[in-house]
């Protein structure tokens, strides 16, 4: 743990699910499915012109049902159904046990077996651990949290603005 | 007489002041308990105001197993009686333990240097050395700010340095 010392956010890798046009401003996002702010924060998101990249920030404390969440999320981007998960679980945020998982994975038409075996899998934690420790080191606290323009943002903020950045997330 | 509020957190460097705070249990946590460990000290403005939900639960998912291991032990601080930090404590369903600056209100806040003007605590970190000297110290900018688990990690990382250098 001691490799969690403060170190700048990372800047957009090639790990990082990505959606947007190439062109527009970068925003990061620290995020959590269980976070009621980070879906609001969503809705915002997808009426500007952004290029998004979603990087995982569960809380286990705050946000039991968060971590689950996140594992759903990857195993989905294992085939390569990410966002359309990330969507599905933003927008009910009142059913995260594993059935209401499980129905999400079954509407996408992911192969169920392969979802189940990969979000409890080794590489799908790791996954998730390292966006998290990124975020951590960057001094993330609470979701959501944006990054544009090399800055953190929490709370309430203005996509119009986000917009206007010239945002590189580095 | 009152004393006026300091401008700044005691810095890194000095020994840490005279102080008087609550265990939840109501006996006393003085500077004497600071001697022979490593002290995290999370300063927060109010129980069950919303940001510090954030910062504590993060806190322990972050460092829960990690501070045993450094020797090191934390205690969230503020101006709130006992029976009121045990109840926020125990709604977050964390186990830092709470120190009370309530009566005289605000006095060991003081004399650490991060006593709000508005009556409540800064959001600030202070890391206390073994030797009962500060090894960092970090007051947030404005209270709706949180000091991320890094600046913890990093005032551990420099009680560790000093240890090695003496």
């Amino acid at each position: 743990m001691s490799d969690l010392g403060s170190a700048p956010i990372p800047g957009l890798n090639a790990d990082d699910h990505v959606r947007g046009p190439a062109d527009a401003p970068l925003v990061i996002v620290y995020a959590d499915f269980e976070c009621p702010y980070c879906a609001a924060a969503e809705l915002k998101l997808k009426r500007a012109r952004l290029r998004i990249a979603f990087r995982h920030f569960p809380v286990r404390l705050s946000h039991p049902r968060a971590w689950p969440a996140a594992c759903a999320a990857e195993a989905a981007g294992l085939q390569d159904r990410f966002w359309e998960m990330h969507d599905l679980l933003f927008a009910d945020q009142g059913r995260l046990e594993d059935p209401h998982l499980w129905a999400r994975a079954r509407t996408l038409g992911l192969d169920l077996e392969r979802f189940d075996a990969d979000r409890r899998g080794a590489a799908v934690t790791a996954r998730i651990k390292q966006d998290f420790e990124s975020g951590v080191r960057g001094g993330v606290v609470t979701t959501p949290t944006l990054i544009a323009d090399g800055a953190l943002r929490t709370g309430d903020f203005d996509v119009r603005a986000l917009g206007a950045l010239g945002a590189d997330g580095r | 007489m009152s004393q006026p509020a300091a401008e700044g957190p005691i810095p890194a460097g000095a020994p840490a002041p005279e102080f008087t705070l609550r265990r939840e249990d109501g006996s006393e946590f003085t500077r004497k308990d600071l001697e022979g460990n490593t002290t995290v000290l999370v300063f927060y403005p109010f129980a069950f105001s919303p940001v510090c939900t954030d910062q504590l639960g993060l806190y322990e998912d972050v460092l829960g197993d990690y501070l045993p291991k450094r020797g090191a032990t934390m205690y969230g601080v503020s101006c709130d009686a006992s029976w009121s930090q045990t109840a926020f404590r125990e709604k977050l369903g964390v186990s830092i333990p709470q120190l009370s600056d309530f009566e005289p209100k605000g006095a060991a806040c003081r004399a650490f240097g991060v006593y709000h003007p508005g009556g409540f605590p800064q959001r600030a970190l202070v890391i206390v050395g073994p030797d009962g000297v500060v090894a960092m110290s970090y007051q947030a900018p404005s209270p709706a700010d949180l000091p991320g688990a890094n600046q913890i990690i990093d005032g551990l990382d420099a009680v560790a340095a000093g240890s090695s250098a003496v």
